[in-house]
């Protein structure tokens, strides 16, 4: 990690309440991220990874209410903020781009007025100023013809261009942090390649950060350097992704690895993770991976294993992570 | 870290324009609506009788009689020219009382369906108790209480007719404020007037323009009620409500008192209706 955090996401929880009852889809999250450095965020459908990132920006939907925990940007905690304070971090400083480029980019407005609108608002410019910053950008990201391309309307994109759009936008205000919801799941993979490359590119040029959330294993292996895994709202292992990669100390990233295929490794059979993730209405005691974990003990279902420090920078939940290692080491 | 740089670039190009004339329905309405109202205001050139002027030698001429093109009233006013000095009162009044209601309840919607909460119980109880009325017995009670007269005419359908505009804004808000868009321009730190007003109402105010066309129809009915009842615009100004109800006492004999203007009416209707068909097919984004 170079320097202090950046971001420092503390103790995060979030509670949804619901006509059947309270469901806590985040329980205990901790990340922190460095300037300049980019982290993933992994995990399956509904383990919380979207709901960490727009509770950071306190993008909640009005149902759903952080209870507890903090998070530290630059030295101040955002979610005691009042919203007009928010809204000078919001774009400014922080940005998000979001999954669907379709639905994320507003159908009536031009595009150039959509990505021009943050520096005009944020950086105080003129409209001319920011028109040409925004043709500026829109050339920087890879969209051809960008004087032509500024008054088109969003349903004149393919995926992959809207999503440069939203890169363009994300990028208007030079924020210190990028956070991305799943930028690339709704594309073609030829086209995904071409935006992370970009993403990464644009980033390490400028300096800026990047939160990244994904249930793709590759696209981490691509963009970060650091790697979180969630399950069912709890961080159950971090470190830098060659380190969890090669090394997982969990045996959910165990797991995940297995499940997917590894171009390196033709031939290999893939090993699903058995069972489902539990109900977030009612987890199950202790490690809330127990009922699907092929290692679990008795101790596993009584207490709640706390992140530990177990290496260098390597943190992991699993009370009996030597079993992961000894798994890889009878594979290989 | 570094700043995005800043190179100089050519001013955007203007690509073309959506194209509005490729709308039958919206072409026909317009093209009645336009018949309508230049012959309307153009009264003067088209009649050389003055709609007030009483001559009480020629009076309930009949169609061509006497050189009047339309014959007369029991008053011996010449019914061509009270036609087209009726319709611009008339239309004037509709046109300028959609849209006070328009804006009104537009706004209001707007902020009900975009903050909801106590906001939007509050504007919600306020439009179910205008709501619980019949359009035409509360606008009637209205303007009998301030008074018969163009003004109460204003008040009594903006204070009416704002809820339709609010329910719709507000339905349409409350859809659209799910988007993913309106997420991202809440992550971009925009402003919630700035979210509404460039946002999310340019993709839902389509709605309420194309029920203000009808709604142009209504106020043109509800005038024409209101002067037939005696309340709406005064005599001796002419107004097709003031004909109508004029024209009843001699329906037997002398018919087309009270039918030109019940077919003005109609014609006005029809035409302001497919000017909102045309432009609901028009404004409905992503089709072209």
């Amino acid at each position: 990690m170079s320097g202090p955090a950046q971001l420092e996401v503390s103790d995060l929880r979030v509670q949804i309440t619901a006509q059947h009852g309270v469901v806590r889809p985040i329980d205990g999250v901790s990340l922190e991220i460095g300037a300049g450095e980019a982290v993933g965020l992994v995990g399956e459908s509904g383990s919380g990874k979207s709901l960490t990132l727009k509770s950071i920006l306190g993008l909640l939907p009005p149902e759903a209410k952080v209870t507890s925990g903090r998070v530290v940007f630059n030295g101040t905690d955002l979610t005691q903020l009042s919203r007009s304070r928010l809204n000078k971090v919001r774009g400014a400083k922080i940005a998000m781009i979001f999954q669907e480029p379709m639905s994320a980019l507003n159908p009536v407005m031009r595009v150039g007025n959509q990505i021009a609108e943050g520096p005009r608002i944020h950086l105080g410019m003129s409209r001319a100023q920011s028109v040409r910053r925004a043709v500026d950008l829109m050339r920087r990201v890879g969209i051809p013809d960008p004087e032509r391309r500024f008054r088109a309307f969003p349903h004149e994109f393919s995926g992959g261009m809207r999503q440069r759009v939203m890169i363009a936008m994300a990028l208007s205000c030079d924020p210190e942090l990028i956070l991305c919801d799943e930028p690339t799941t709704a594309l073609d993979v030829t086209i995904q390649d071409q935006i992370l490359r970009l993403l990464a590119e644009l980033c390490r040029e400028s300096g800026t950060s990047l939160m990244f959330v994904t249930h793709d294993l590759p696209v981490v292996a691509q963009v970060c350097h650091q790697v979180a895994v969630m399950y069912a709202g709890r961080i159950v292992e971090r470190g830098t992704v060659a380190e969890v990669f090669s090394r997982p100390l969990h045996p959910y990233t165990l797991g995940l690895l297995r499940s997917a295929p590894d171009v390196d490794r033709p031939g290999q059979s893939l090993v699903p993770i058995p069972g489902s993730p539990p109900s977030l209405a009612s987890p199950p005691p202790g490690c809330r991976f127990h009922p699907r974990c092929k290692f679990a003990e008795e101790d596993c279902k009584a207490t709640e294993p706390p992140l530990r420090l177990v290496d260098v920078s390597r943190v992991t939940a699993c009370l009996h992570y030597e079993r992961c290692l000894d798994e890889i080491g009878a594979d290989t | 870290m570094s700043t995005v740089s800043v190179a100089p670039a050519a001013a955007p190009v203007r690509p073309r324009r959506a194209r509005w004339y490729r709308q039958p329905t919206l072409v026909a309405g317009l093209a009645l609506l336009a018949v309508i109202a230049s012959m309307c205001f153009a009264a003067p050139l088209l009649s050389s009788f003055n709609p007030d002027t009483q001559n009480l030698e020629e009076p309930l001429a009949s169609i061509g009689q006497y050189g009047h093109l339309l014959g007369t009233d029991q008053e011996g006013r010449d019914t061509w020219a009270r036609l087209l000095f009726g319709g611009q009162a008339d239309l004037r009044v509709a046109i300028i009382a959609v849209i006070f209601p328009f804006i009104i309840g537009t706004v209001l919607g707007s902020l009900a369906g975009y903050f909801g909460g106590w906001v939007d119980v509050v504007i919600m109880r306020v439009i179910d108790i205008v709501v619980a009325f019949p359009f035409f017995v509360l606008v009637i009670a209205l303007v009998f209480v301030l008074g018969a007269g163009e003004k109460s005419i204003y008040i009594a359908i903006t204070a009416v007719g704002w809820v339709s505009y609010a329910r719709i804004t507000r339905g349409e808000i409350t859809v659209a404020k799910r988007q993913e868009y309106v997420l991202a321009a809440q992550s971009g730190g925009l402003s919630s007037v700035r979210i509404i007003g460039r946002h999310l109402l340019p993709n839902v105010v389509t709605q309420s323009i194309v029920y203000a066309m009808s709604d142009i129809v209504q106020n043109i009915l509800a005038i024409v009620t209101l002067s037939y009842l005696g309340l709406g615009i005064q005599p001796p100004t002419p107004d097709w409500g003031t004909m109508i109800a004029d024209g009843q006492n001699f329906l037997t004999t002398q018919w087309q008192l009270t039918t030109i203007p019940g077919l003005a009416v109609v014609i006005t209707g029809l035409a302001l209706s497919l000017v909102g068909d045309g432009l609901a097919d028009l404004l409905r984004p992503g089709t072209s």
